[in-house]
């Protein structure tokens, strides 16, 4: 019973082991943003389509929007695009392209042949804004209020799950 | 040439630590004094053979041997010579070596001031340690080579990470590994005494000091790794609750709880085996820390190129000696006894109840950090642990562990009366309420929050006051500055940590509760108003730097239209990587400091255009660093007791009484 209890130390030890062993071959990088809760970083960039025109967070105050990052050269984007394009059509909120580290002449033909989803899509061409966003792979999808505060951000694909699940019930609550 | 020395330095060192980790404990074990005095010359030859080694490595990345890859992805040739140096340690094999660095010259400092310690003792201290290094030198060798050769050489370096290119970085990581590895030696006498079976006063009393220093070292790497990422990451913020920052908070609680459990061992004989578990978690949160932070099972800023098979290295060593450390303590605490019995209200009681409250908090760190880890493992999803946590459960934790700072000094040991310590603080109490109420309403703005704050803070001071004045009435001796230098070191370094922690009380308090900031955008020439000060933009201009190119804003800051300072925060572009990094700013102040960093520019032209700007107030924001400044200060003064050198002597006196028949160096 005695040695039992100073035991306890090395079975909390054996449990936190078994765990780190486990977290080992897992990827931790797939973790929320930090950004979240938090202003959406300014940027003020060109539009695809009308390169003289420029757009900027502040244009979309009053307004609940998606920002979606995206690329004429990602594998992924063209697994989600189907479904922003199907989101699109159903009209219940504006989304934005952030066309990330691309060539606006390959953008343009991408969403030529793909669909296009946008309301507006902007070019960040050496990928700066995307820093500010916090950006480690594309695609990913930042949903802002009225206010301009970003309020949930999907890394990866949109998938139908996290689209009805999530974003969709907060861009209702958003929007009233 | 010289790398392969530094290489074969390692190599040698690694076997003269296997000889240091395994032939002392068996002379240990079977009476032979021979086998028992190699482990000092072995720990000073390894010590050397790891400067070497270290230094061949520093020579590689001050002479640009691009031919070492280490070198080549972490150093450039425009690199100024100060941080070509310091790049010796900004990678992961570099640090890596560092670490081994300072295990070696603890186990070096060990050889040379417990000179007259037991031989039995001394030479299962140093082999414990040695265990400690056989580990690192065999990851250093096989997973993460510091040494490894590029064929053909690069021709020029991909540079050090800019984020490492500043004087904070050069001293923080030496500062913070001294605290980590300086735990080692609290691990190794612990293991030590778990061993030999003996656990009294005399051992604590060696414990003590090398405790205490490991700790201060700690909270100085601590605070320098908090204020570089204050003026570093341009948020304006001084403490993220982030993965590899809870990962050296952790030791530096478990370290400030077994400094006050070793100081009741010492004086009572009492918490044996409790201290003896706390060295052994202090060193072992301080190992979790680079398994943390090395394997990448956690996500931080502290982005770190990471590799699984070191991550399956440092778990299996850590779960060696964690493991194997905690069996000895499952095995052998029960024989070591709890020591002397106390009453419920008593120093020793306020204490305990103190170390319980650091280790719950620890405790609770080390779910938030590995929550995620937890929940993943699970399938459980995916989330993060955010400050929200921490803030929630860790001031309600350290609130009563900073209200005992005040009574523990003032409780008598074994029984203390309540009714004599309310007539004793009863004042201080009052005075400390009464000032938290109304010092908010002076400045400025009431909250509880603010008033609790204050009241801790001032709490601490002034029954610290109370105390010295108790000691003070207690001497014997004439006159004020006699009393004053009767009274020890050690109590002046408690004194002063104590302090420390007040003065850091009000730097957090005030800077949650005052601060102001703006997120704006700012043409030339357009001005705004946050706190009072008018800041200025006067427009940006392009400068050359030694190894980038900055963009550098000029602000003037005015109040009540005096011009009071002119502000320069930089973005700047690394010529190697073509990494930006953004310089903030700051106005530093004993009142508080006044924070300008530059975003990102907002128009086409980034020379006359308008800039997204962030404007800060910070007030008595560096008071957080001075008071963990006092805090360490507090430690080094307390090592300073003359009575750890009388230790010592009359400890030998002892040993050689007892005839322990080896021949002590």
């Amino acid at each position: 019973m005695k040695t039992l209890r100073w035991s306890i130390p090395l079975a909390i030890f054996a449990i936190l082991v078994a765990f780190l062993w486990v977290g080992l071959s897992r990827d931790p990088r797939e973790v929320p943003s930090p950004l979240v809760g938090k202003p959406a970083p300014e940027f003020a960039l060109a539009k695809l389509h009308a390169p003289n025109e420029t757009l900027t967070p502040g244009d979309l105050k009053g307004k609940v929007w998606l920002l979606n990052v995206w690329a004429s050269w990602c594998v992924s984007c063209r697994v989600e695009h189907p479904l922003l394009v199907e989101l699109a059509k159903a009209d219940i909120v504006p989304v934005y392209g952030l066309d990330y580290k691309d060539e606006p002449d390959a953008g343009r033909a991408w969403l030529a042949q793909h669909g296009n989803p946008y309301t507006d899509s902007i070019v960040d061409r050496d990928g700066r804004v995307g820093i500010d966003y916090g950006v480690y792979g594309v695609p990913e999808t930042f949903l802002i209020d009225k206010a301009g505060i970003v309020r949930y951000k999907q890394i990866g694909p949109l998938t139908p799950e996290a689209l009805k699940q999530k974003i969709l019930p907060l861009v209702r609550e958003l929007q009233r | 040439m010289i790398p392969e020395l530094g290489n074969f330095a390692l190599i040698l060192a690694l076997l003269v630590a296997i000889a240091q980790s395994t032939l002392p404990l068996a002379g240990a074990a079977y009476g032979e004094p021979r086998l028992m005095a190699l482990a000092q010359p072995a720990a000073r030859a390894q010590f050397l053979l790891v400067v070497i080694a270290f230094a061949c490595l520093a020579a590689a990345f001050v002479g640009n041997d691009f031919s070492v890859l280490n070198v080549a992805t972490n150093s450039n040739s425009e690199l100024p010579l100060h941080y070509r140096f310091a790049a010796t340690w900004g990678s992961h094999e570099g640090s890596l070596l560092l670490w081994t660095l300072m295990l070696a010259g603890w186990t070096f400092a060990v050889t040379l001031f417990s000179r007259n310690l037991p031989p039995v003792l001394l030479a299962r201290v140093i082999a414990v340690m040695g265990w400690v290094s056989v580990g690192f030198l065999l990851f250093l060798l096989f997973t993460s080579n510091p040494f490894e050769r590029l064929v053909p050489p690069a021709p020029e370096g991909r540079d050090l990470n800019p984020l490492l290119q500043d004087p904070g970085m050069v001293i923080h990581p030496p500062m913070l590994y001294m605290g980590y590895v300086g735990f080692s030696v609290a691990f190794a006498f612990a293991i030590a005494a778990l061993l030999g079976g003996r656990l009294d006063a005399t051992w604590a009393r060696w414990s003590r000091p090398w405790t205490t220093v490991a700790w201060a070292f700690l909270t100085i790497g601590i605070a320098l790794g908090s204020g570089w990422a204050y003026y570093t990451l341009g948020w304006g913020g001084w403490w993220f609750w982030d993965p590899v920052e809870n990962a050296s908070f952790m030791p530096w609680l478990t370290g400030t709880a077994l400094i006050h459990s070793l100081a009741v061992t010492e004086k009572r004989g009492a918490f044996k085996s409790w201290t003896v578990l706390l060295a052994i978690l202090a060193f072992s949160l301080s190992l979790l820390g680079t398994f943390l932070v090395r394997s990448g099972v956690l996500t931080s800023v502290h982005a770190f190129a990471t590799d699984p098979a070191r991550g399956v290295f440092i778990l299996a060593f850590l779960a060696l000696v964690v493991g194997g450390s905690l069996t000895l303590f499952a095995w052998r605490a029960g024989k070591v006894g709890l020591g002397g019995i106390f009453g419920v209200v008593s120093r020793e009681s306020t204490l305990l109840a103190n170390n319980i409250l650091l280790i719950v908090a620890m405790a609770s760190v080390l779910l938030g950090t590995l929550y995620p880890l937890f929940l993943d493992a699970l399938n459980l999803g995916k989330i993060s642990v955010g400050p929200p946590y921490f803030d929630a459960v860790f001031y309600p934790l350290l609130a009563p562990a900073v209200f005992l700072m005040g009574v523990g000094p003032m409780a008598r040991w074994s029984k203390a009366s309540l009714p004599d310590l309310w007539t004793r603080l009863r004042w201080a109490l009052a005075v400390a309420v009464v000032a938290a109420v109304i010092l908010p309403m002076i400045l400025g703005r009431w909250s509880p929050l603010i008033a609790a704050g204050l009241f801790l803070a001032l709490w601490v001071i002034v029954s610290s006051m109370v105390s010295l004045r108790t000691r003070l009435a207690g001497s014997h001796r004439r006159g004020l500055i006699a009393k004053l230098a009767a009274i020890s070191p050690s109590y002046y370094g408690m004194l002063l940590a104590h302090l420390g922690v007040a003065v850091f009380i009000v730097g957090v308090t005030l800077v949650k509760g005052y601060e102001s900031e703006q997120d704006v955008r700012l043409d030339v020439g357009q001005s705004i108003e946050v706190g009072g000060n008018a800041f200025k933009f006067l427009g940006v201009a392009p400068g050359p730097g030694p190894n980038y190119r900055t963009l550098t804003g000029t602000f003037e800051v005015r109040k009540g239209g005096r011009l009071i300072e002119t502000l320069k925060p930089e973005k700047r572009i690394y010529n190697a990587s073509g990494q930006a990094m953004t310089i903030a700013a700051i106005d530093i102040g004993l009142l508080g400091d006044r924070y300008v960093s530059l975003g990102e520019p907002l128009a086409p032209d980034a020379i006359d255009g308008a800039w997204g700007v962030r404007i800060y107030l910070k007030p008595f924001i560096d008071w957080i660093w001075a008071g963990a400044f006092l805090m360490a200060l507090g430690g080094f003064v307390a090592v300073c007791d003359r009575r750890y050198r009388l230790a010592i002597r009359h400890s030998a006196a002892i040993g050689s009484a007892a005839g322990a028949g080896a021949p002590a160096d």
